[in-house]
């Protein structure tokens, strides 16, 4: 059996992969076959490290020696400086940016581990059904301490100290909320959680309840012992069955053990979740709409004020913060306020966790302190765009934010910055889009997606959005003219004056803010009638080059609207007028005489 | 199941499920004793998850050996769905994407087995609340 | 309470805590223009959705512009109500409604009477710059009321009035976004629902969404036709609204000039719904008096208390929502269903004119009159007893295209023998009306003494449940009175739950009762409108010679010549009727 004493992992990822890291690998195998080393040692390719920027990246273990930039001229120096004399390869090893001094072990470099988990902590590391683990990693201690050592208040003000704020898109403080709820009379309160996840894409709060679903608990517990409140209720998508399971396994255990019900530890409070199922309607995010559905109303939202706090459920003081705001509660109580405020920015505290998708390589879920870059979560945490295309536009606060260009790549991830830049935190929705995204599209995209999810209360947006994305269909097809750029701007800003809810004053973000940063793009569309993305297909043109088109008919016989004649073995020729861009002709065509223009 | 009363309860049970694990990791049998951890949330279940954790747990056990297969929630690497954490007894938790059944049969076979590592293991790239 | 000092339009303002934008800018005498928002003061009746966005101001400070309906004032806080921004998003905002909204004015039941038109006007909007799809949908033609939901703005009004107000419960917005709509649960129809057609929705829809089923045509095409004798009966409350179509002050009573403009249209004879008001407390009054003998004997097993039975939405509500109380309601007929059974049986015959050839036509404050004339059993041989009810407003327009000058008409007095009645008979028209003339009626037949006074005023008022107890000579009678169905509702458990106290209770569907009507002008939220009419109802009731039913001297000999007794059989037969099971 080949116990190897030594592994030279080497980063696979696409953006070292396109940096030789295949080549570095396949050097370091055969030298160390030379050295008849091959038995010892065992070099294997591994996914991305995440530091793109300085890759391809060679790591080594046991010692856990981290080596950049590595080229395949290095690697016979790592082979007999390392390997052989156990001497580490200096000028490979990363510097310091600041001190200049060079780091070893990956572990110590900040920039390595840009993700910092606390609301994903037990996310892929305890098992959900087992209570037990959970307990082994600090479970329901944070409980326990409210309970048993602080005050309501002091709980109360350890939130407010710790300045986190809400998950859920709106970034309101947390412990403020819950002091607004505490100090309002009331017989009976309740803690709401809002897990009715629904911006595109998003599934942060899936994640946290399907992998860790006692910290909600436990959160809402804590919250209930803050404000006064006996009575939990969760609002999740019905479209979430497994979160759902899980939940409902552990609100069991939870009860079994004690740690749900009456006389919680010993003590005199008492507290119990249930679930409520929400059908996956979009605006019932919104708190107030939110809480109708609960009480069996239409899912729409009112005027605040009031608010929850003062009246919400059954018009009694109500408490909503969303999943990943309860999944940060047990960590502050545990580890304090001033640790959780070391983390992240000044008016940012803490971290938040994104859904990473679009055309990006690594897609994932994924949990940045509040100020890291664009840039580094586009880069180093998603490894680059796919295919080694051009970025374009990060997007991010899902139908409600904007999309922001290269140019706001540095902005660091805030609250305020991303409002600033004319986009939004949101829940965590984040798409990334190259160079063969129509921003125009892209807009259109999300409009038809808060056109459907609208409630219809108020004018603006029941009918406004619907003639914004009427205004926006009719750009993409190719049928713009100059003045419906003013008249998309004009309108978006009325319904975002006089929206209702957050849903419609939000709504128009993706059009004003991929005007502002890709206005070529949209005066493309409306003055030469041309999609510089190639995506809107009434815009496209299928064009036969007549030097290269040998008449062999084949396009003619495919065409299914009849829209191409000509000649046996004479060039052939496309009536625009008929041609639907199926695109059959461009596929078929054997001799790539077929353009897109 | 007692109820956990207080405070003290809650500690004592704390330790003895802390010291189970580390029995279980630093058991008698260390080296026959690997813990594979498969993320079972819906992404990684609606790409072949169960089938894989199934997999597990079928074939170590044909093969013989003790290990104990757990489900756990996402870990966050949608891209490379259905992704495992396999831990040899002594050593680094390592994290393996894209594991369908050939895939898992190869972990099996060499890092398991024979404790060489196999291609497609995922960097850990994020820190803890502890570190 | 606190009092806030703020700023509207750079003039100061001091309201108190509490109060909207909209309310303090009104109290200075700025009006911010508003579509959804409707509150009918001291009626506990408010639409407050904050949807339409129309009655957006500027607040300084705020991020968005703020609806003055639904945002409470602040210390200091300065509001700006024609800034550019806040005018230009009001234009928009009914840009937008207009550009979902069928462009049919000229044709539209409502124009003249449109809020959304008016407001269009009052914004100055020449032109529609958002363009696009439009909604549409199947019109819904009941017995009563026809919903055209194109022209629906969602303002909500009717949700809150056949919900919060009546507690019927059918209409609710459905569907989401673009094809947000109000409508019957799965889109059914109306006729199908518990509808009671009471009409509160249509006089509170401030386009033509909702509107009555216009009956105009079939009265103009019986008046021309020569085979015909077409008389006509008038509603009390129509007298004391009618006039308001013609630009005259709410609460002008224009009795003879609705008369002679009757006369003017055609009619054969004018008659009056408050002779068979009269009528009516003839037979409610002396079945009240026998129930209430019965258990002043002892009788246990008699119902009690008795609820009236004029209105028709009120029948078809309990009909749907209380099964099992069929037998409490008084089987007494409607004044207008026990007018159409006389004047096709001993008026007809009187004339000598056969059934077939009488029409019957009712002037009505109501939609839900059309329902009930259309009822099976006020049939004889199908043909009904009120061939066609048409509303105030019908009757207004049939005025206009006649080329009538209402205002500057005579005034003439109804035909006879229907004509004739008591000021008992005009109260009808009013919340409260039905109960003090079964008052003044029984207590005599009680008593055997005479009234002293013959105002009740305990009786009267705009309180939407009310009661007093009146001394019939050493027997206290406790009275409830309802208007509006929720109302009515809560009357209505108290009795199945065993606990109510009272022994007479009167029912109007309408919040104000007829003068309130669903075919009443539009009131355009305005309830000084209501009170108003109210007045003016107890205005002509005291100027009457005979203010007692029974003193009717038609109504005796009605019962001469005619009927026998009360509750004979032959009254039986055409003056009482019977309940079904809807639920």
């Amino acid at each position: 059996m080949a116990d190897y004493n030594m592994h030279l992992l080497v980063c696979g990822g696409t953006g070292c992969k396109a940096s030789q890291s295949e080549l570095i690998k396949m050097n370091l195998k055969n030298q160390l076959t030379e050295l008849g080393l091959e038995e010892d040692i065992q070099v294997i390719h591994t996914g991305c490290f995440g530091f793109c920027e300085k890759g391809p990246i060679v790591k080594i273990q046991p010692d856990n020696t981290f080596y950049v930039s590595v080229t395949p001229e290095d690697t016979k120096e790592i082979i007999e400086e390392h390997i052989v004399k156990g001497r580490k390869v200096e000028r490979l090893l990363y510097k310091d940016p600041s001190t200049k001094t060079s780091i070893i072990e990956s572990k110590n470099m900040d920039f390595y581990k840009k993700q910092v988990r606390i609301a994903l902590r037990n996310c892929g590391f305890i098992n959900p059904d087992n209570i037990e683990e959970y307990v082994a990693n600090d479970g329901y201690e944070a409980l326990a301490k409210c309970l048993g050592e602080m005050t309501p208040e002091e709980t109360t003000k350890l939130i407010i100290d710790s300045g986190l704020r809400g998950r859920g898109g709106g970034g309101f403080p947390t412990g403020l909320k819950w002091d607004i709820t505490r100090k309002v009379e009331g017989d009976q309160k309740y803690v709401v959680c809002n897990a009715d996840e629904g911006d595109p894409g998003a599934f942060m709060d899936r994640s946290i309840l399907e992998g860790d679903p006692h910290t909600v608990i436990e959160a809402m517990a804590i919250c209930g012992y803050c404000i006064g409140a006996d009575k939990g209720l969760v609002y999740i998508r019905a479209e979430y069955p497994l979160a759902i399971e899980r939940l409902k396994t552990a609100i069991g255990q939870a009860q079994e053990y004690g740690l749900l019900g009456e006389g919680i530890l010993g003590t005199d409070f008492n507290f119990d979740i249930e679930l409520r199922y929400g059908a996956g309607a979009f605006v019932c995010g919104e708190e107030t709409a939110l809480i109708h559905s609960m009480e069996g109303l239409r899912g729409e939202p009112t005027f605040k004020p009031p608010f929850p706090s003062v009246s919400g459920y059954l018009g009694k003081p109500t408490n909503v913060n969303n999943v990943e705001t309860f999944a940060n509660i047990p960590p502050i109580i545990n580890k304090g306020a001033e640790w959780f405020g070391s983390i992240g920015t000044e008016n940012s505290k803490g971290t938040k966790v994104f859904a990473l998708a679009g055309k990006i390589n690594n897609v994932g879920l994924i949990e940045v302190p509040m100020g890291t870059t664009l840039r580094e979560v586009v880069y180093d945490i998603g490894g680059g765009i796919k295919d080694g295309k051009e970025f374009k536009a990060v997007q991010t606060g899902g139908p409600s934010g904007g999309c922001l260009t290269k140019d706001f790549l540095d902005t660091p991830i805030e609250y305020d910055s991303l409002i600033a830049a004319g986009s939004m935190m949101g829940s965590g929705g984040m798409i990334v889009m190259d160079e063969d995204d129509c921003m125009v599209a892209i807009a259109k995209f999300y409009l038809e997606f808060t056109l459907d999810e609208s409630c219809g209360k108020c004018t603006p947006c029941r009918i406004g959005n619907k003639r914004l994305y009427e205004i926006l269909d009719k750009i993409t097809e190719g049928k713009g003219e100059p003045e419906d750029l003013d008249r998309l701007r004009a309108l978006s800003d009325v319904v975002k004056d006089t929206s209702l809810c957050g849903l419609g004053q939000s709504s128009p973000n993706p059009i004003l803010s991929t005007i502002e940063n890709f206005f070529g793009e949209y005066e493309s569309h409306v003055t030469i009638q041309k999609c510089p993305a190639g995506q809107c297909k009434s815009l496209l043109q299928y064009i036969i080059e007549d030097e290269k088109c040998t008449g062999c008919t084949l396009c003619f016989r495919h065409c299914p609207v009849g829209a191409i004649s000509g000649e046996k073995r004479s060039p052939h020729f496309i009536d625009q007028s008929l041609c639907i861009k199926c695109g059959v002709c461009y596929q078929k065509c054997k001799f790539d005489a077929i353009k897109i223009a | 199941m007692t109820k956990i009363k207080s405070l003290a309860d809650l500690k004592k049970l704390k330790d003895e499920v802390q010291s189970k694990i580390k029995l279980r990791e630093k058991g008698d049998h260390p080296e026959n004793l690997v813990q594979i951890k498969v993320s079972m949330a819906t992404c990684g279940i609606a790409s072949g998850a169960k089938e894989t954790m199934n997999y597990f747990i079928e074939t170590l056990d044909n093969q013989g050996v003790d290990a104990l297969v757990t489900q756990t929630g996402c870990m966050g690497y949608c891209y490379a769905e259905p992704t495992i954490e396999l831990t040899i007894p002594g050593k680094e938790p390592v994290i393996y994407g894209f594991v369908d059944k050939v895939k898992a049969q190869e972990i099996i076979d060499k890092h398991v087995i024979k404790n060489e590592l196999v291609d497609g293991i995922i960097p850990v790239n994020y820190k803890t609340i502890d570190d | 309470m606190e009092m806030i000092k703020l700023t509207i339009d750079k003039k100061p303002v001091v309201v108190k805590e509490g109060t909207t934008i909209l309310k303090a800018a009104a109290s200075i005498g700025i009006d911010i223009p508003t579509l959804c928002y409707m509150k009918l003061e001291d009626m506990n009746i408010e639409n407050k959705p904050g949807g339409c966005r129309v009655c957006v101001v500027e607040v300084e400070g705020r991020r968005n512009l703020a609806p003055a309906c639904a945002t409470e004032v602040d210390e200091g806080m300065v509001v700006n109500t024609h800034s550019m921004r806040a005018v230009n998003a009001r234009r928009t905002v009914v840009e937008l409604i207009l550009s979902d909204h069928p462009a049919e004015c000229l044709t539209c039941a409502k124009s003249g009477k449109c809020d959304l038109q008016d407001m269009a006007q009052n914004l100055g909007i020449r032109e529609i710059h958002y363009t696009g799809e439009q909604s549409t949908y199947r019109e819904d033609t009941s017995p009563a009321i026809i919903r055209d939901i194109d022209k629906c703005i969602l303002c909500r009004r009717c949700e809150t009035m056949c919900n919060d107000t009546q507690t019927v419960g059918v209409l609710s917005t459905i569907n989401r976004g673009f094809d947000a709509v109000v409508s019957p649960a799965f889109e059914m129809n109306l006729d199908h629902s518990v509808c009671t057609y009471c009409g509160q929705c249509v006089a509170v829809c401030p386009t033509a969404a909702l509107t009555e089923v216009d009956q105009t045509g079939a009265v103009i095409r019986a008046l021309s036709d020569p085979t015909k004798k077409v008389i006509v009966q008038t509603a009390p409350a129509v007298r004391a609204a009618l006039g308001e179509e013609f630009g005259m002050e709410a609460g002008t009573l224009v009795t003879g000039k609705m008369v002679s403009a009757l006369k003017d249209l055609g009619f054969d004879y004018v008659f009056d719904t408050d002779f068979a008001a009269d009528l009516t407390i003839m037979e409610e009054g002396t079945e009240l008096l026998g129930r209430l003998n019965k258990y002043l004997d002892g009788d246990k097993n008699v119902k009690l208390p008795i609820l009236t039975s004029c209105c028709p939405a009120w029948v078809k509500f309990f009909e749907h929502q209380f099964p099992s109380m069929l037998d409490i309601p008084s089987t007494a007929r409607s004044p207008q269903q026990m007018f159409g059974a006389i004047a096709k049986t001993y008026f007809a015959d009187k004339m000598k004119v056969k059934r077939e050839d009488l029409v019957v036509v009712s002037i009505m404050p109501c939609v839900a009159k059309k329902y009930e004339s259309s009822r099976d059993e006020f049939k004889v041989n199908d043909n009904p007893d009120v061939d066609f009810a048409i509303t105030t407003r019908e009757l207004a327009s049939l005025i206009n295209l006649s080329n009538i000058d209402f205002n500057s008409l005579p005034n003439e007095d109804f035909d006879q023998p229907l004509g004739e009645s008591s000021g008992a008979g005009v109260i009808f028209g009013t919340t409260g009306g039905v109960i003090e003339a079964a008052v003044r009626t029984a207590y005599e037949l009680q008593t055997g003494k005479s009234l002293e006074r013959l105002d009740f005023e305990e009786l009267r008022g705009m309180e939407g449940l009310r009661k007093a107890t009146i001394d019939f000579d050493g027997i206290p009678i406790n009275i409830g009175i309802a208007h509006g169905l929720g109302n009515a509702r809560k009357l209505l458990e108290e009795i199945q739950a065993g606990k109510s106290e009272f022994h007479a209770i009167e029912i109007m569907s309408c919040p104000g009762g007829c003068i309130g009507g669903g075919g009443q002008p539009y009131h355009h939220g305005d309830a000084e409108v209501l009170k108003k009419r109210q007045k003016a109802i107890y205005l002509e009731d005291k100027n009457k010679v005979i203010r007692k039913s029974h003193e009717n001297p038609y109504i005796q000999k009605l019962y001469e010549e005619f009927l026998g007794e009360p509750m004979s059989d032959k009254a039986h037969h055409l003056l009482h009727t019977k309940y079904f099971d809807r639920s």
